[in-house]
Order: C-alpha cells, then sequence, then structure tokens
C-alpha cells in the first residue's frame, strides 16, 4: 500500500501489534452497533455513541462526530449503515488532520539547532522516564550524542532509573543528589551537553498534579534557566499523557501549556487500553499536535506518531 | 476534588429550582445534564446510565413528599444513590494473621510503591503493627530502589534480594523473615502490569498462591477513563481481589472511576491517596466522598483529622482559659502550630462545605501564618502572656523586630482581641452549648 512507504515494515508491525486491543474492541462494538441494520437510524448513532464514549472520546468530540456523520447522511442520503466503518475513519481522520499539518519526522532527521533541548512533563505516573528512555535510545540509534538531565529530585530512586536508562541507551546523565533544585539540575544538563557537543539533551522532570500551582511554577523556572544556557531552548516541551487517562487528560493539557507552552504530546501505554480515543479528542480541541506514542515497554515501543496511518491502523480490517 | 461534577449538577439542578414537583418532564432535562456530568466526570457509561434511571424512578416514585423542594430532592437523591453506589459504608482492611500478608496489584503508574509506602506508615502509626516492605518489582529500573528509599525515610524494613529476578521466590522468602523476625504485617509491592499481558498475569496469580494473602488491593490511578472498570474486571477475574485503592485523588476535578468500579466488580475501595507526602493516605468513606462529589463538604473527616492532632489535656486547659479570660498569645501560637499540623490548608479548607468550588483556583500558602508568627516571636514573655501591656512604643518594637509594620501589629491584636471575645462566648454558652476540639 503506498500510504505506508513512509512507515517502513518493522515500525508498522509494532503500531499493529500494540493497538491490536484498541482496535479489535472499536471494531467489536461497531461490527455490535451496526449488525442488523440496514440504514444509520437513532439506534445507530446511540450505539455509536455508546462506542465513542467508552473509548474515552469524551462527550463533546462524540457529539461532534455525530453531528457530522448525521449532517452526512442527511446531504448524501447514504442510508447503508454498512458503510458506517468507513464514514466514521473519514470523520476521525479529519478531525486529526485539520489542526494542523505537521510532517513526519524522524529521530535520524537533521535537527534545527545543536543541542536540541527537549523538556519533559506530566503528572505522576505518566511513564514520563520510560519515555525519556526509549527516546534516547532511538536518538542515539540515529547516531546523535545524548544527554539526559535528572531533574526529577523528589520521587525516591527516580534519578537511579534514569541513570539505568542512560546505561542502556549509552546516554549522559547529569544529576546531582535528591532534593536538588531541579532548575540547577536543568542548568548543568545543558550547559554541559553544550560544552560538550551533544546534539540532543532531554530534561526529565518530577511528575505533578497540574492544579498544584506552586509546582506548576517550578516548571516554568525551569524552562526559564534553560533558555540563560540556549537561548532557544526548549525547542521542544514534551507532555506525557497516559493513554488510560479518560477526559482528565484535556485539563492536563490545558494547565501544564499555561506553565510551559507544550509544544507537543507523547501518548503512552497505548498497548494496553481499550482507547487511543483520547488522542482523537485532544487532537480535535488543542491545537498540539501528537509526537510519539508508546506501545509497550520494551526500548523500541516508541514511534514517531502519524495521523493518518494511526487512524488506518484503528480501522484496518 | 470532584469540582468539575459537583458544579455541573449544580448547575443541573438549578433547572429545577422553582419548580413545584418532579414530573417525567422537568426531570428528564436534568437527568441528561446529570447523565453528560458523570460521563465527564469519567464514570463509567453504562454506570451512568444506570444510575440516571435509578434516580429518575426515585424521583418520580417520591413525588408525593412535598415538604421538600424538587431541587433538594433530587441532591438528595443523587447522594444517597452516590453513596449506594460506592458501597454504602466503609471496609477496613484485614491484618489478621502471623504475619498478615498483603499483595499490591495495578498497572504501571497507578502507583503502588508510594501507596505501599504510605500504607506501611499507616499499619505503623495508627494500628500499632510492624509492618515489612516487600520489593517484588524486579523489572522496572530503580523499583527496588525507590521502595527502599521510602522504608528508609519511615524506618520500615524493606526485603529485598539483589540479583534475584522470580518474585515468587521473593515474596516466599520475605514471607519466612517475616515470621521468624516477628513482623506483623508483610506488604508486598509488585511490578505495574497490564491485564492483557498474559506472562505477567500468570506471575501475579502465582504469587497469589505461593502466600494466600489475606488482603489483595488492587491500586488504580484515580484519571483513568472508561478503561478503568475493564482493568479491574480482568484485574479481579485473576486475583479475586479483596479491595480497590485510589490513588491521585488530590489533584483530580473529577474521579468517575470511583463511582464505576464497585458497582462493577463488587469490591469495596478501602483508601485513598491525597497527596505525595508519607502520611497522605485516607481510608475511604463512600458517604463522604457522595459529600464532597455534590459540593456538601467533608466535615466529618476534618473533624476526625482535627481530633486526631489536638491534644484533649492541651484543650481542656484550654477552655478553661477562654472562660477565665486568659487566653493569651502563648495559646494563640500552639492553637497556629495544631492547625498546622492537621495538614495542607488547602486541604483542610477545601473540607468545609461550599468552599471546595470557592478554592479551586486559589492556592493556600502555607506560609499564611509566618507573618503572625513573627510578630508573636518578637514579643516578650510578658506581653505574650499579658497583651494589654503592649503600647504604643512596644509595637514599634515589636514592628521592628518582626520586619513587619505598626499597622500589621494592630491588626493582629484587634485580631486576637475579637478572637477571645468571640471564643470566650462559645466556651462560656451564650451561644449554646458548644464542645471543643
Amino acid at each position: 500500500m503506498g500510504l505506508f512507504n513512509l512507515f517502513n515494515k518493522e515500525k508498522k508491525e509494532v503500531l499493529d501489534q500494540g493497538l491490536s486491543k484498541t482496535k479489535e474492541s472499536v471494531f467489536s462494538k461497531l461490527t455490535r452497533a451496526v449488525a442488523g441494520k440496514s440504514k444509520i437510524d437513532d439506534e445507530v448513532l446511540d450505539n455509536l455513541e455508546e462506542v465513542l464514549i467508552t473509548s474515552d472520546v469524551g462527550v463533546e468530540t462524540t457529539l461532534r462526530i455525530i453531528e457530522r456523520i448525521q449532517k452526512r447522511v442527511s446531504r448524501d442520503k447514504y442510508l447503508n449503515a454498512d458503510e458506517l466503518n468507513s464514514i466514521l475513519r473519514d470523520e476521525i481522520s479529519e478531525l486529526l488532520l485539520e489542526n494542523n499539518s505537521s510532517t513526519t519526522s524522524d529521530f535520524s532527521d537533521p535537527l534545527q539547532e545543536t543541542p536540541y533541548v527537549i523538556m519533559v512533563v506530566g503528572v505522576n505516573g505518566v511513564g514520563k522516564t520510560t519515555t525519556i528512555g526509549k527516546l534516547a535510545h532511538q536518538f542515539s540509534k540515529a547516531g546523535k550524542k545524548v544527554f539526559l538531565g535528572a531533574a526529577d529530585t523528589f520521587r525516591a530512586a527516580a534519578v537511579e532509573q534514569l541513570v539505568v536508562w542512560g546505561e542502556r541507551t549509552q546516554a549522559n546523565v547529569i544529576k546531582q543528589k535528591m532534593g536538588a533544585d531541579p532548575a540547577s539540575v536543568a542548568y548543568d544538563t545543558v550547559s554541559s551537553a553544550k560544552a560538550n557537543g551533544a546534539d540532543v539533551v532531554i530534561i526529565d522532570t518530577a511528575g505533578r498534579l497540574h492544579n498544584k500551582v506552586n509546582l506548576m511554577n517550578e516548571l516554568t523556572k525551569i524552562k526559564n534557566v534553560i533558555q540563560k544556557v540556549v537561548p532557544n531552548a526548549p525547542h521542544e516541551v514534551l507532555l506525557v499523557l497516559d493513554g488510560s487517562t479518560g477526559q482528565n487528560a484535556f485539563e492536563q493539557a490545558k494547565q501544564f501549556t499555561k506553565a510551559t507552552d507544550v509544544s507537543a504530546l507523547a501518548i503512552t501505554k497505548l498497548d494496553g487500553t481499550a482507547k487511543g480515543g483520547v488522542v482523537i479528542g485532544i487532537s480535535d480541541q488543542f491545537k498540539i499536535p501528537v509526537k510519539y506514542i508508546g506501545l509497550g515497554e520494551g526500548m523500541d515501543h516508541l514511534q514517531v506518531f502519524d495521523r493518518k496511518n494511526f487512524v488506518n491502523s484503528l480501522f484496518e480490517q | 476534588m470532584f469540582e468539575s461534577l459537583s458544579e455541573r449538577l449544580e448547575r443541573s439542578f438549578k433547572i429545577l429550582k422553582g419548580e413545584g414537583k418532579i414530573t417525567e418532564i422537568n426531570v428528564a432535562e436534568t437527568l441528561k445534564d446529570v447523565r453528560k456530568a458523570l460521563l465527564d466526570a469519567d464514570v463509567n457509561f453504562k454506570t451512568a446510565k444506570t444510575f440516571t434511571e435509578t434516580v429518575k424512578e426515585k424521583a418520580l416514585g417520591q413525588q408525593v413528599l412535598t415538604a421538600l423542594k424538587p431541587n433538594q430532592l433530587m441532591v438528595k437523591i443523587v447522594h444517597d444513590e452516590l453513596a449506594a453506589l460506592m458501597g454504602g459504608s466503609s471496609v477496613d482492611i484485614n491484618l489478621k494473621g502471623s504475619p498478615a500478608v498483603v499483595l499490591m496489584s495495578g498497572l504501571q503508574g497507578s502507583g503502588k510503591t508510594t501507596f505501599s509506602g504510605k500504607l506501611a506508615n499507616f499499619i505503623k502509626t495508627k494500628r500499632g503493627k510492624r509492618p515489612l516492605l516487600v520489593a517484588c518489582d524486579v523489572y522496572r529500573p530503580a523499583a527496588i530502589e525507590q521502595l527502599r528509599v521510602l522504608g528508609e525515610q519511615l524506618a520500615i524494613p524493606v526485603y529485598a534480594e539483589e540479583g534475584n529476578n522470580n518474585p515468587v521466590k521473593i515474596a516466599e522468602n520475605a514471607v519466612k523473615h517475616a515470621k521468624q523476625q516477628g513482623f506483623d504485617v508483610v506488604i508486598v509491592d509488585t511490578a505495574g502490569r497490564l491485564a492483557v499481558d498474559e506472562v505477567m498475569m500468570t506471575e501475579i496469580a502465582a504469587i497469589k498462591k505461593a502466600l494466600s494473602p489475606q488482603e489483595i488491593l488492587f491500586v488504580v490511578d484515580s484519571m483513568t477513563g472508561q478503561d478503568a472498570v475493564n482493568t479491574a474486571r480482568e484485574f479481579n477475574e485473576r486475583l479475586d481481589f479483596d479491595g480497590v485503592v485510589l490513588t491521585k485523588l488530590d489533584g483530580d476535578t473529577r474521579g468517575g472511576a470511583a463511582l464505576s468500579i464497585r458497582s462493577v466488580v463488587n469490591k469495596p475501595i478501602k483508601f485513598v491517596g491525597t497527596g505525595e507526602k508519607m502520611d497522605a493516605l485516607d481510608v475511604f468513606h463512600p458517604e463522604r466522598m457522595a459529600d464532597r462529589i455534590l459540593g456538601m463538604g467533608d466535615i466529618v473527616s476534618l473533624v476526625e483529622r482535627a481530633q486526631e492532632q489536638f491534644d484533649e489535656e492541651e484543650a481542656r486547659r484550654l477552655s478553661k482559659k477562654i472562660a477565665k479570660n486568659q487566653f493569651d498569645f502563648n495559646d494563640f501560637v500552639s492553637q497556629i502550630q495544631q492547625v498546622k499540623k492537621m495538614g495542607n490548608l488547602k486541604d483542610l479548607a477545601s473540607m468545609i462545605p461550599g468552599m471546595g468550588k470557592a478554592l479551586k483556583d486559589v492556592e493556600i500558602d502555607n506560609d499564611a501564618f509566618k507573618g503572625v508568627e513573627a510578630i508573636i516571636a518578637s514579643m516578650t514573655p510578658a506581653e505574650r502572656s499579658n497583651p494589654a501591656l503592649i503600647n504604643g512604643s512596644r509595637k514599634q518594637r515589636i514592628a521592628k523586630g518582626s520586619g513587619t509594620t505598626v499597622v500589621e501589629v494592630n491588626r493582629l491584636l484587634k485580631q486576637f482581641d475579637q478572637m477571645s471575645k468571640m471564643m470566650r462566648m462559645a466556651t462560656t454558652g451564650k451561644f449554646g452549648k458548644k464542645r471543643r476540639g
């Protein structure tokens, strides 16, 4: 298939594998929704609502999708429910692609500036450190020199966890002791990376709930301090969201953006949940692109997100 | 927490305000909003549906009772149903056995390790037993180290076997060790796992078989979406767990998982995690949670927390002093210190009815008392025990010493004066008999 030329085969397999649970459940639900129906009536739409809401798409987005399908049905006089799948795929693709058409990038692409600084933020337990480990692995594999900054100085053994990832991925880890000022760790990391000619710097931060104002201010401070070393940094503020999170993900996206101008999202744990729906909802309501998705615990289970392929994988038969 | 759900419900109920009685027509719109509010709060789709239907039935059935306004009646019905949905009454953790074994289970990042530390601390301080923490997460980098650090902070021993990759064996050895060393409770922390991961699910089933734990807890992130129910169901099928722990409830505006899980797996929620500190753990009370969801506050929890911290002796001494009009700045400072011991000020304030909503975007500084404390610290012992001594030049000295201004000192003196008057009235019974503490 021509569409998948962008995506090499190995990657596609991981994506399919990881999403197979999502796919199965959206499919089986959808099949049930349209079973024995020859036209799209209120009952089919009700069932569709259930499918979307139980996939965490969210009430607002679900209503929008249904509205669009209703409009299209009345415009096209399209009555056969068998093709609901393809209509739905169209509509969701459109919601995802409408926002902005950020091109697919890859880890081996040349960087706009070195060191290219990525600051990673998110609530507790979403998988920030694991995502950083996977990113470090991908960048190292692509021949880039990677520095990691252990600015989570709060959670017990967070520094050790990052150090282990550094060993696994041949990345340098810059650290201070537990309880140290995270901004100071970030400053050290970026300075040291600059002095040593690193290509990529990834700053880990402590998980924090988005309603804790003081902790959110701390993030703003870390960001400002990084700018003192590299004026354009951070080039990317990556907000990590747990793929099994419900509607709270929207609030997280909102609050973290307020504190740090989040520029990209990473959605983790997509291998285990019946969703991925959260991706559709967030893409619909925020102008922040989803850049990476996590599909498992292995070092290779991280991919650059591609909307088209994502939707295709979701609805492919 | 739950602000948005209670706000939404409040708005829904406003539609009913002014109506004379609940009818099929005027309740329909409200119920639609209730359902939407529940779905937005991540309440399971089916649970939300059943819930609104139950509420509707109850509401229409109660038409006859006209003593209450319809919106009040709806609040009561929704409240009762919410509490019923979450399990009616609270269920305690089973710690019988020597040692009693508590096994943790849950997805990655749900907060098992942090909760293990909190539970050990709870068992040690509130139940007076000797807990042993066991590190069985042999997969995630530095997971064992994390538990070890927590154990050190809490002065609770941690059992770990460096280099052993078999969690079943580690757990078995830990229980043996606990028996020999006379520990009362063994808390087994495990790796996070997905319900669809067959190998990992088999592993935890094997741990269960080897240990026959008194208590298996399923730890779930309160921000989880619709999948919470499915995950809980799958873990329950494999482990037949005894209770649920809801974590990260301090940060959430929602928490619908709490509403759905019990109704779907029929297992009680036993604990909630409400912060990053090791004492941020509460026993789950369905009734209180329902109050909280509806914005009715959580006065009972507040009173309990106060009771825990306040020294009764001290309280009795104080009320005597107040009655005799001898309340002074020394007592005032000790009061401030006791309030501070009760925990985070915002948490405390949000337990007061109606405050949760008002405080949503307000950050209360835990240093709010700092200025006051500085002023009092700059007083001489004589001034502290007899505030009447404080004249103009003394005020100036106090302001200088505390880095404040005379205006601020005056304000504190005035507040103190009013406060002691109020207290005297309250204790001497002018406002009716009132117990302190």
